[in-house]
């Protein structure tokens, strides 16, 4: 027996007698992958590539099936590319680009189901009415929405603000007032900065009593563009 | 605060290349997706049932394990029906001829031929480089009884490969 082999079945298994030859590894390893062995950049990133595609063949017979509680995908949008999530019940989520992507998905997993894929299938129809929203040619989404990631008090703020038309603004004060806090204006700014679902739950058409724009979970300046869009706010010229 | 289950897309991505890598090397390239999927299918369904605090790699090679079983089953099942159909005409080496061939084959020959528990010891301790503890997690026995397991097959391979 080699030095070589000696060592490698010392470390890898504590007992010399389960130790495989190197040239008896790179064997198996190199199984699928048309490479002479394992060792060779080639076949490990053949391998990985091959499992890559695999595992995306899963995510579409996944979605297909219907096997999936929720399903993600990128959208493209003139803030960057959203990442948008549908769950059985509706649309749950919508994340701007900065959003921490894997903070998005364990938030899903504990809330909502681990059963999540990534599949562009199921949000079809969310990536056509936003895009139709986007270019001006929709005033109103007809998506089924899924409240479980709001609290109870956010929950009836956002029903306010759901109700708010295409183009029209409320105070946060009167936000509050409707959903039932007259004095909760600081609390209704909270649950909608908090808002899971923004562009389609219109966070955006609440501002401040005097006429500023107050603040916004996506940016200021995403506000001032969607009440601009909207005709809310005259653009800049 | 325990750990959650991450999201199953997560958990594939973590996982592919070691379960690919695993049905590659035992039930071969063609017969490796089908495998890969019925392991991944079987996974999501149980999958919110599962303990948060589980090895799931473990878990998911448990799966492959026994979906690998199946298609060897199934693929010893095809080659008696070939045999009967070939009859008596060449005594069923056809089945060996239906092979493709390649360099390696008398190892995957071998491989193929060994006992069931002793080739995914084999392919988990080489292919996936799992712990003594987590191969006896994926194939249902104690961690003496897998370290006996990798042992043989591995007896049988050298004899074969002859080093």
């Amino acid at each position: 027996m080699s030095k070589r082999t000696k060592s490698a079945a010392t470390s890898a298994a504590g007992d010399p007698c389960t130790a495989l030859d190197d040239a008896l590894a790179r064997g198996l390893r190199a199984r699928g992958t048309r490479a002479a062995h394992w060792s060779s950049e080639a076949a490990q990133s053949a391998s990985s590539q091959a499992a890559a595609a695999a595992a995306g063949r899963v995510g579409a017979r996944i979605a297909a099936e219907g096997l999936a509680d929720v399903s993600y995908a990128p959208v493209e949008s003139p803030f960057g590319r959203l990442l948008v999530a549908v769950s059985r019940r509706g649309l749950v989520r919508v994340a701007f680009p900065e959003e921490n992507v894997d903070a998005v998905l364990e938030l899903l997993a504990q809330r909502i189901s681990p059963r999540i894929i990534e599949s562009p299938g199921p949000l079809e129809s969310v990536r056509r009415e936003l895009e139709e929203y986007f270019s001006g040619a929709r005033r109103s989404f007809d998506l089924p929405l899924d409240w479980r990631l709001i609290g109870r008090f956010a929950h009836r703020v956002l029903q306010v603000t759901y109700a708010i038309p295409y183009g029209r603004v409320l105070s946060y004060g009167e936000v509050a007032a409707d959903a039932g806090s007259p004095r909760g204006s600081r609390a209704a700014g909270n649950a909608l900065g908090a808002n899971p679902i923004p562009i389609v739950i219109p966070c955006h058409r609440v501002v401040r009593a005097g006429g500023a724009l107050g603040g916004y979970g996506g940016g200021p300046q995403r506000k001032r563009w969607l009440l601009e869009l909207e005709g809310a706010l005259q653009r800049d010229s | 605060m325990s750990p959650e289950l991450p999201p199953f897309q997560r958990f594939l991505d973590t996982h592919r290349d070691a379960v690919w890598r695993f049905l590659v090397s035992t039930v071969g390239p063609s017969e490796a997706d089908d495998c890969f999927q019925e392991t991944f299918i079987a996974a999501l369904r149980a999958y919110p049932r599962l303990r948060a605090d589980s090895n799931l790699r473990a878990w998911v090679l448990t799966i492959a394990h026994r979906k690998s079983l199946d298609a060897h089953r199934a693929r010893a099942r095809r080659a008696l029906a070939l045999a009967d159909i070939a009859g008596a005409q060449d005594g069923g080496a056809a089945q060996r001829d239906a092979r493709p061939s390649a360099p390696d084959e008398t190892l995957w020959q071998a491989v193929d031929e060994l006992p069931a528990r002793q080739r995914s010891a084999v392919v988990l301790r080489y292919v996936a480089d799992l712990p003594h503890r987590d191969i006896a997690a994926a194939i249902g026995c104690s961690e003496p009884a897998a370290r006996r397991s990798l042992h043989e097959g591995l007896m049988k391979l050298r004899k074969v490969v002859g080093t």
